[in-house]
C-alpha cells in the first residue's frame, strides 16, 4: 500500500482565488492513502491533459442492480490505493434538506468505509459517496440502511427523482413537490433499484413554472406546477411597488408579459387571465403583489433529454393539467403505461422523449390512451405524409 | 456480520424530520420573500413568522471535514437545519436574524463566500471530469474554479447583473450536467474518432450492440487479423462517444485534440419567453490546465457584453433574440465559423427562412 505524499503542483495553484476550492477539500482528506493517491493520479491527468479512470465495472450490493458505479484507475500500479474508487449513489432527503446529526451521519459512515470525499449532490440529486473500494460496499450499504438512507438509481432503471423546495420554502408552490416526490419514490423502489428499462427514465417535480429543478430539460416527465384560475392580485401592493421605483410596472411588468394581457393605468393592475399563459414573470417582478391562483396542479411533460444518442430533447406538454393530490392513483397509472409500452417496443438505450419521436406522439397517445389535445403541439403538421388509418371513414358519433 | 436482517427498498428518510420548526408551522402558508442582501432572503409566511436563508457557494466536492464543519455552524446558528440547492450551493435556514452576520463572517472565514441569489450569477452545475470521469474530455472542478474566481463579483454581489445568469458545464456530450439549456454552457469535447483496440473489442464489447450505438451508422463490422472487431467510417463520425459507452475498447480520450466549446442562450424557466436550448458560441478552445485561461477569458467576455448590453429581466438568450446572432457575434468579437451552422437532423429548422436581415454593410465581405 503506498502511504507516499504525492506532489501537486499544478492543483496547487486551485487553491488560491475566492471561489471554494475543490483541492482544498481533497486536501483535508489527505491523510487517507486513497485521496493522497487521487491527488497524484489527478495531477497526472492535469500534466497528460486527459483522465485517468477505467470504463465502468460491474460492482454493487446484494440484490440491487443499481446505484453504484463501479471505477478503476488506468493507473492502477503507480496509485495502488485509489485503484479501485467506486461511487454509491444515495437517495438525497426531498429538497435536500438536512439536520446537522444527519449530515455528521452520513459524514461518519464514509469516514469508516470510503474515501471521505462526496458531492453534495450528484446531477440528478442523489449524495454521492465518491471512491471506495468493493468490499466495503455491503459494509456502507448496511450502515446506511440501518441510519434510514438507501441507494438511488443507476443504469436502465428509474433515476432517483428530485424535486425544488416546493412548499417548504416557496410561496410559488403549485403542489407538494416535496410530498409528491417522496411519494413516487417510496412507490417504485423496485424500479429503481432493480434496472429493467431500455435506459434510465427520470421524474423531476418542480412547483411552478420557474421550473428550478430544470425539469423541462433534465427528466423523462417532468411535473411543472401550473394554475387553472386568475392570478392574485393584490392592488395596493403593486400601487406600492410603483411608488418605490424598484418595478416600472408597464415597462417591466405589462411590456414583457408573452401574451401582453396585463394592463397599468397608474391605479389598476388590469389582468386578462383568459389569455395568461402562467408564465411567472409578473410574480417573479413583484412577488409580494401577485400571486398564483388558488386552482392549482401540474402540467406533466415528456421526453426530455442530453444529447446522447439522438439529439437533446425538452419534454414537451403530455397533460396540460392535473391536481397533484395524493395518492396519485391516475399518475401512476399513467407511468405504468408508459413503461409497460416503451419497456417492450424500445430499443436499448433509447429513452422515451426518442422512442415518441421514432414511433410518433399520436401513435404513442394511442398505446397509452389519452387524447390528443391541441395543448400539446405549437402547430398542427405542415407536412401532407399522413399515415391515415379507417377511423377517418367513421361518421361523427360512429366508433371507428 | 449481524445478524439484524439485511434492510432493503426502505428509501430515503422522510424530508419532514429534517425540517425546522418554523417550516413545518408554516409548509404552504408562505405569503413572500425578499432578498435582503447578497445571498441572504428571507420568507414571511401568512402567520407572520419569518425564515432567513444564508445561501453559501460550495465546490459540490466536499469533504467529510466540510460537511462535519457545516454542521457545526447549523448548531449554533440555525438550530441545526440546512439544506443544499439544486445548485449545488448551502444554505443554513436561520430563525434568528440576529444570527445572520456571525454565520456569515465565520463562513468567510472558511472560504465559503455567500451570494448568487436573484439576478446575480450562481454555482456552476458540474460534472466529474478526471477526478471521477472515465469518458471526460476536460477536468469539470478546475474549469469550475478558474471561471468562479473570475465571476466571483457577480455571484457575491460586487457586480450586478440585468437577470438571472445560469452558467454549466460537462465534461462530455453524454452532459450528466445537462448543461444544454444554460445561459452559458461550457462543454468538454472530442474532435476525433474513436481508437479502436481490435485485440480487446472481442474481449470487452458485443459487437451488434457497438454498431448499433452509433447514431450516424459510422461503426460497422469489420474482421481485423482474422478476429472480429469493428471500423469506423471516419467522416461519418462526429465523436459523441456513445460507441465507447458501451465497448470500453473504443476510445476517445485524446490529450492533444480534446478540449471545450461554449454555448449560450438557453434557459428552463418559462418566465417570460419558452424554455430554450443554448447555442453554439465558441466551437473549440484548448484544454488548458491548470487554469484554462482562454475558457475563462471567453466566458467573462460573454458576461461582460450581457450585462453591457440586456435590459432588466432579460436572459442571454432572450438578449440575443432581440438584438439577433449578427449582432450577438459582432458585440462578442465571436468569429462566425462554418461550424455555427447545424448540420445533423433537422437543421434546416435554424437556417433563417425569411430576408428579415438587419442589413449592414459588414454583412457584404
Amino acid at each position: 500500500m503506498s502511504e507516499k505524499k504525492r506532489e501537486t503542483p499544478l492543483l496547487d495553484e486551485l487553491e488560491k482565488g475566492p471561489w471554494p476550492s475543490f483541492v482544498k477539500e481533497l486536501k483535508k482528506e489527505a491523510a487517507r492513502p486513497m485521496v493522497q493517491d487521487l491527488l497524484g493520479q489527478l495531477e497526472r491527468s492535469y500534466e497528460e491533459k486527459v483522465g485517468h479512470w477505467k470504463h465502468g465495472g460491474l460492482v454493487g450490493v446484494m440484490g440491487y442492480g443499481g446505484g453504484v458505479i463501479g471505477r478503476y484507475s488506468d493507473l492502477g500500479e503507480e496509485f495502488p490505493a485509489c485503484a479501485e474508487f467506486h461511487t454509491m449513489r444515495i437517495n438525497q432527503p426531498a429538497g435536500w434538506f438536512y439536520t446537522s446529526t444527519a449530515l455528521r451521519t452520513i459524514a461518519d459512515i464514509w469516514d469508516r468505509h470510503g474515501s471521505g470525499v462526496t458531492n453534495m449532490h450528484g446531477s440528478t440529486g442523489d449524495i454521492i459517496l465518491l471512491g471506495t473500494k468493493t468490499q466495503e460496499l455491503e459494509p456502507t450499504f448496511a450502515e446506511l440502511t440501518e441510519h434510514g438512507f438507501d441507494l438511488g438509481g443507476s443504469g436502465s432503471d428509474m433515476r432517483t427523482p428530485s424535486a425544488c423546495v416546493g412548499p417548504a420554502r416557496c410561496e410559488w408552490a403549485c403542489y407538494d413537490t416535496l410530498g409528491a416526490v417522496y411519494d413516487f419514490t417510496m412507490q417504485f423502489q423496485d424500479e429503481l433499484h432493480r434496472p429493467a428499462f431500455p435506459y434510465k427514465y427520470k421524474l423531476k417535480f418542480a412547483g411552478c413554472p420557474n421550473d428550478c429543478v430544470a425539469s423541462v430539460a433534465r427528466s423523462d416527465m417532468s411535473f411543472i406546477g401550473t394554475w387553472r384560475d386568475e392570478i392574485q392580485v393584490d392592488q395596493e401592493q403593486v400601487k406600492a411597488y410603483a411608488a418605490s421605483g424598484a418595478i416600472d410596472v408597464q415597462k417591466d411588468v405589462c411590456d414583457r408579459c408573452p401574451t401582453r394581457c396585463m394592463s397599468w393605468d397608474g391605479k389598476t393592475l388590469a389582468i386578462d387571465d383568459v389569455n395568461c399563459v402562467k408564465c411567472m414573470h409578473c410574480i417573479n417582478a413583484m412577488p409580494r403583489a401577485l400571486a398564483p391562483g388558488n386552482d392549482r396542479g401540474a402540467a406533466i411533460l415528456i421526453g426530455a433529454k442530453a444529447p446522447i444518442v439522438g439529439g437533446a430533447l425538452l419534454s414537451s406538454v403530455f397533460v396540460p393539467f392535473i391536481k397533484m393530490e395524493p395518492p396519485y392513483e391516475e399518475i401512476k397509472e399513467l407511468i405504468g403505461r408508459i413503461w409497460d409500452i416503451w419497456s417492450e417496443h424500445g430499443k436499448n438505450r433509447e429513452r422515451v422523449g426518442e422512442f415518441i419521436q421514432r414511433i410518433g406522439l399520436g401513435n404513442f397517445l394511442e398505446q397509452i390512451g389519452l387524447d390528443p389535445v391541441p395543448e400539446m403541439i405549437v402547430a398542427p403538421r405542415a407536412n401532407p405524409y399522413i399515415f391515415y388509418q379507417d377511423d377517418v371513414f367513421a361518421q361523427p358519433g360512429e366508433e371507428a | 456480520m449481524s445478524s439484524a436482517p439485511r434492510k432493503t427498498d426502505i428509501g430515503p428518510p422522510h424530508f419532514e424530520q429534517f425540517l425546522p420548526p418554523v417550516i413545518k408551522k408554516n409548509y404552504g402558508k408562505w405569503k413572500g420573500h425578499e432578498i435582503i442582501k447578497p445571498g441572504v432572503m428571507v420568507h414571511v409566511a401568512a402567520s407572520g413568522d419569518k425564515l432567513f436563508t444564508v445561501r453559501a457557494a460550495t465546490p459540490r466536492l466536499l469533504s467529510i471535514a466540510t460537511l462535519r464543519l457545516f454542521a457545526d455552524l447549523a448548531d449554533k446558528y440555525s438550530g441545526g437545519h440546512l439544506r443544499f440547492t439544486s445548485r449545488n450551493n448551502v444554505e443554513f435556514l436561520l430563525s434568528d436574524p440576529a444570527n445572520v452576520d456571525p454565520l456569515i463572517a465565520e463562513l468567510a472565514r472558511e472560504g465559503y463566500g455567500v451570494g448568487g441569489i436573484g439576478p446575480a450569477i450562481s454555482n456552476i452545475v458540474h460534472t466529474q471530469g478526471w477526478v471521477h470521469c472515465h469518458s471526460a474530455a476536460s477536468d469539470a472542478s478546475g474549469v469550475v474554479k478558474s471561471v468562479m474566481d473570475e465571476l466571483y463579483p457577480y455571484f457575491a454581489g460586487t457586480r450586478t447583473l440585468p437577470g438571472k445568469l445560469r452558467v454549466a458545464f460537462a465534461c462530455c456530450l453524454n452532459m450528466c450536467g445537462a448543461v444544454h439549456c444554460s445561459d452559458i454552457a461550457i462543454l468538454g469535447v472530442h474532435t476525433h474518432p474513436p481508437k479502436i483496440n481490435d485485440k480487446d473489442v472481442p474481449k470487452m464489447c458485443e459487437i451488434p450492440s457497438v454498431v448499433a450505438s452509433c447514431p450516424t451508422g459510422a461503426v460497422r463490422p469489420a474482421t481485423v487479423d482474422g478476429a472480429s472487431s469493428v471500423e469506423v467510417i471516419q467522416e461519418q463520425c462526429m465523436y459523441c462517444g456513445n460507441c465507447f459507452t458501451v465497448c470500453p475498447a473504443m476510445k476517445m480520450a485524446d490529450a492533444e485534440r480534446d478540449g471545450i466549446s461554449i454555448w449560450v442562450g438557453g434557459k428552463v424557466s418559462n418566465a417570460r419567453s419558452e424554455p430554450k436550448f443554448s447555442k453554439l458560441a465558441v466551437p473549440f478552445l484548448p484544454n488548458n490546465p491548470p487554469r484554462w485561461p482562454e475558457v475563462v477569458a471567453a466566458v467573462s467576455n460573454l458576461v461582460t457584453v450581457y450585462a453591457a448590453h440586456a435590459r432588466k429581466f432579460e436572459r442571454m438568450g432572450e438578449w440575443i433574440e432581440r438584438i439577433g446572432w449578427p449582432q450577438f457575434f459582432k458585440l462578442t468579437g465571436i468569429p462566425f465559423t462554418k461550424y455555427h451552422i447545424d448540420d445533423f437532423r433537422h437543421a434546416g429548422e435554424t437556417f433563417r427562412r425569411s430576408t428579415h436581415v438587419r442589413q449592414s454593410k459588414e454583412a457584404e465581405t
